[in-house]
């Protein structure tokens, strides 16, 4: 059926479709358009200091990908506290001292943490020593631990 | 019979750290602020825009701080335990904080279900509610008489953690 169609239909349709997709997403990213994005510099600041921090309401996204409203509560605050020369660590700091350790999401190593940080490498750790001690004790063991067992063969323990 | 043990004592283990992850609530993130001097604020009251409270005008009184607002569900299932609370002899007195709502609505919002609340503060762009690391609606925090966080619960107060662990820990702060 469409093949039947001049050449010309199909065009024009496919460029109303690529307008159409455009003006809508357009439209979708001005509805997120942010309040004062007068410095894309700043902004960018801004975005990177978000994209480490975790937004507690929505608790796997970063402030920076969340569309809740404490995220975009933070990120003013952010672009304030940028625009009035704080650096990274201190805007940081300032999160940290109100939502915890938590909103971080390269938590720093301390004693709280310190089980977050090192435990894959524990279990890893174990898992090997586990594989290890099994390979060995049955290295130890003779060729007829491995031949399968008879009808008779009763378990002696 | 030994080699038969491990495998279970370690499946017992496991379904233990799992029975614990269950009852935990992920949304209960523990505040950093608990033990430390609440953030001072200076804001108006919402009943009454000229006035204004700050926190130095509680310094020397145990209370309580209510996050509220208008436009939050569960906020209305907790509210009758503070209004019921508020109504007792000697209550510790609750403020209430206004988070990100409209004045009208608010106030509206007291008249309809009751005003547990001493005064609130008003706080439409939620900047104190920032500073009180404030996430989800309602929290309530409970101030010593020198201006120390004591406690913060997240979500709404049920007559059991208001019987169980803040009427204690109250009775405890008044000495």
């Amino acid at each position: 059926m469409a093949d039947t169609r001049p050449a010309r239909w199909r065009l024009a349709g496919a460029a109303l479709a690529l307008a159409l997709a455009a003006a809508l997403s357009g439209a979708a990213l001005a509805a997120d358009a942010p309040p004062a994005a007068a410095d894309p510099v700043a902004e960018a600041r801004m975005m990177a200091i978000a994209a480490e921090l975790r937004c507690l309401v929505c608790q796997n996204q970063t402030i920076a990908d969340s569309h809740a409203d404490l995220a975009i509560d933070l990120r003013q605050q952010i672009r304030e506290m940028l625009a009035k020369g704080m650096d990274e660590a201190r805007i940081t700091d300032y999160m940290t001292e109100r939502y915890g350790d938590f909103v971080l999401y390269r938590p720093p190593f301390k004693a709280s943490t310190a089980l977050l940080w090192a435990g894959p490498a524990l279990l890893v750790v174990g898992a090997l020593a586990g594989l290890f001690t099994v390979l060995r004790r049955r290295q130890r063991l003779g060729d007829e631990a491995f031949d399968p067992p008879t009808p008779d063969d009763d378990d002696p323990r | 019979m030994r080699r038969f043990l491990w495998p279970l004592v370690l499946f017992l283990v496991l379904v233990g750290f799992l029975a614990v992850g269950l009852k935990l609530d992920p949304r209960e993130v523990p505040s950093p602020l608990v033990g430390k001097p609440a953030p001072a604020f200076q804001a108006p009251v919402l009943a009454r825009p000229d006035a204004r409270i700050a926190r130095q005008d509680m310094l020397g009184k145990v209370w309580m701080l209510n996050v509220w607002a208008s436009w939050c569900v569960a906020c209305q299932q907790e509210h009758p335990v503070l209004v019921a609370y508020a109504r007792q002899p000697g209550a510790t007195p609750v403020y209430g904080l206004n988070y990100k709502d409209q004045r009208d609505a608010g106030l509206g919002w007291l008249q309809r279900y009751g005003n547990p609340y001493v005064d609130s503060v008003y706080d439409p762009d939620g900047r104190i509610g920032i500073d009180y690391g404030v996430y989800g609606v309602p929290e309530t925090f409970v101030i010593d008489r020198e201006g120390i966080i004591r406690y913060k619960h997240i979500g709404p107060i049920t007559p059991a953690t208001l019987r169980d662990t803040i009427e204690p820990l109250l009775r405890k702060l008044h000495g």
